[in-house]
């Protein structure tokens, strides 16, 4: 079963086609990695399916509703969450905050009754909180929770964007190189957790630069170089593709 | 020393007038990053609506709700014909939009409402109310109450509810609140009807004091942008202390220099403030992560 549909996506940046023509699906439980070398397109793609870029050419569809250039809080209210590459965070929040934002998304608080603090005000306030440190706890932030945002790592702040983006409960959740600027330990914890959010049913796209992250955990995976889809499969199979050692992997990785 | 207490009281007065001006330019640059250079021009429509509302028959209340309600579709449509359509234009481009905003509101005041100077009667009567030696208008009172119901009821909806929380959220990072399903857009939106609603009860409770005419506005804004500037700009408590100190001091130069000096006091503190403390008051200093 298909829930995200890319079909024949483009945009030109003043005559240079950024991405051409690119097409692929994804289904729950599927975790798709989109790889190519540094200025493919990678993060442009991801733009443009997130709505934060308006596609000059293609279609984006959403468990069969058609959601191209619909705007991201649109977008997040239909199940499709993303991070970004250079994080996106309510920097002077604490962590806690940050997650529970995430979950006021699935609240229906009236003016009213928020005012004047009643029971069922609280009641939603609590659960949320509950979540969020929940969510927290598994991605190994619990003892940052009350820090300001703004005072962790870069790492950190990477789990913190996927705590939030999980949150909001994700049917398609696209991850903008979750392991960039990521230690040894911390890049398997992302792949563990990768694999655990996979496993719930969420559709996974994933643009990393990583490549044994990328190889361990995705189910397929399509290839870009210089705004073109050139390959796409299974791990193995991609990664025999001459087309992609070529253009990607390189001589040298070739060769080990 | 009632001298100082009388002193002391008018400058909170206007201080309270300048505070919510001041909160309307930090509603508006929480939201969007742009100095609403019109925000002088609601307080004066706050007036003068009111003024033109009461005349034709309406009773006090209703006329000044009127003019609360229709300042703030007029904050509403200038965001959206003004601000919005401009959006992707650099901060200083929208700045200059509000001047020029600010300066067509007060053309067009000038036209309808007229160059006179116009009032309506004090909600509670003109007698002063004597403390320690020192006296009171009622209408002060009215002011300086309207104030703290003001920021009472903003500090509880941006601490309480989901919506203010959503406004707080899109000042702090506006992709992340899209990101976590905020809508942006009517947030903007909102930021600018409250502050331009903001902006005109401030001229519905003055303006029995100061009076009113189409030129009025200009004033407020420069004190108000002193006060924001000072308090620390972004900052809603920095809005309170920076219109409360900018109006004691213009009260206090007044009564001990001269009051045709009172205006400098505004002045003196934006440069002391671009000088030795830009961030303001209550700011914070900008640091970049690399």
């Amino acid at each position: 079963m298909t829930l995200l549909s890319i079909e024949g996506l483009g945009i030109c940046f003043g005559g240079i086609k950024a991405v051409h023509d690119v097409s692929f699906a994804a289904s729950p439980g599927e975790v798709v990695s989109v790889i190519g070398p540094n200025g493919a397109g990678k993060t442009t793609l991801f733009n443009m399916i997130s709505g934060v870029y308006r596609p000059g050419s293609g279609r984006v569809v959403l468990n069969g509703e058609d959601v191209t250039a619909m705007s991201p809080h649109l977008l997040a209210r239909r199940g499709m969450c993303r991070t970004f590459q250079n994080l996106q965070v309510f920097q002077t929040m604490t962590v806690l905050e940050n997650v529970i934002a995430g979950f006021h998304l699935q609240e229906s608080g009236d003016v009213l009754s928020d005012l004047l603090n009643l029971p069922a005000a609280r009641r939603r306030a609590k659960d949320a909180e509950a979540g969020a440190r929940e969510l927290l706890r598994r991605l190994g932030l619990e003892r940052a929770a009350e820090r300001e945002a703004g005072s962790l790592s870069y790492g950190s702040l990477k789990r913190l964007e996927i705590a939030r983006a999980m949150a909001l409960k994700p049917k398609v959740l696209l991850l903008d190189e979750p392991a960039a600027g990521c230690n040894a330990v911390e890049t398997e914890e992302i792949d563990h957790l990768i694999a655990e959010i996979a496993a719930s049913g969420v559709a996974v796209l994933l643009v990393e630069h990583d490549m044994k992250l990328v190889m361990r955990i995705s189910s397929h995976i399509v290839v870009l170089d210089h705004g073109e889809k050139v390959a796409e499969g299974d791990p193995a199979t991609v990664s025999r593709n001459p087309a992609v050692i070529a253009a990607y992997l390189g001589a040298d990785d070739a060769a080990r | 020393m009632s001298e100082l207490l009388q002193f002391l009281l008018s400058g909170v007065t206007v201080g309270a007038v300048y505070a919510l001006v001041a909160l309307g330019f930090t509603m508006i640059y929480n939201a969007s990053d742009v100095v609403n250079f019109a925000q002088g021009e609601f307080v004066m429509l706050g007036g003068m609506i009111t003024v033109f509302a009461h005349a034709a028959g309406a009773p006090l209340p209703l006329a000044a709700l009127t003019a609360v309600v229709a300042t703030a579709a007029l904050g509403v449509a200038m965001n959206k014909l003004a601000i919005e359509p401009a959006r992707g234009a650099p901060v200083v481009s929208l700045v200059i939009i509000t001047i020029g905003a600010s300066i067509f509101i007060r053309g067009a005041a000038q036209l309808i409402f007229g160059k006179q100077i116009h009032r309506f009667p004090a909600f509670s009567g003109e007698d002063p109310i004597r403390i320690l030696g020192a006296t009171i208008l009622p209408q002060s009172l009215w002011v300086i109450g309207g104030a703290v119901v003001i920021f009472v009821g903003l500090w509880l909806f941006f601490t309480r509810t989901l919506l203010g929380r959503a406004v707080l959220a899109t000042s702090n990072n506006r992709l992340a609140a899209q990101l976590v399903g905020i809508n942006t857009p009517f947030v903007m939106t909102l930021s600018f009807a409250m502050s331009a609603g903001i902006g005109a009860l401030a001229g519905v409770l003055v303006t029995p004091i100061t009076l009113t005419a189409y030129d009025v506005g200009l004033a407020f804004a420069l004190k108000g942008f002193a006060a924001a500037m000072l308090g620390g700009m972004g900052n809603p408590k920095g809005a309170l202390a920076g219109g409360l100190i900018v109006g004691v001091l213009e009260a206090m130069t007044a009564g001990y220099l001269s009051s045709q000096y009172k205006d400098a006091a505004a002045f003196i503190i934006i440069f002391a403030v671009l000088f030795f403390r830009p961030q303001g008051l209550f700011g914070r200093q900008s640091t970049d992560r690399v």
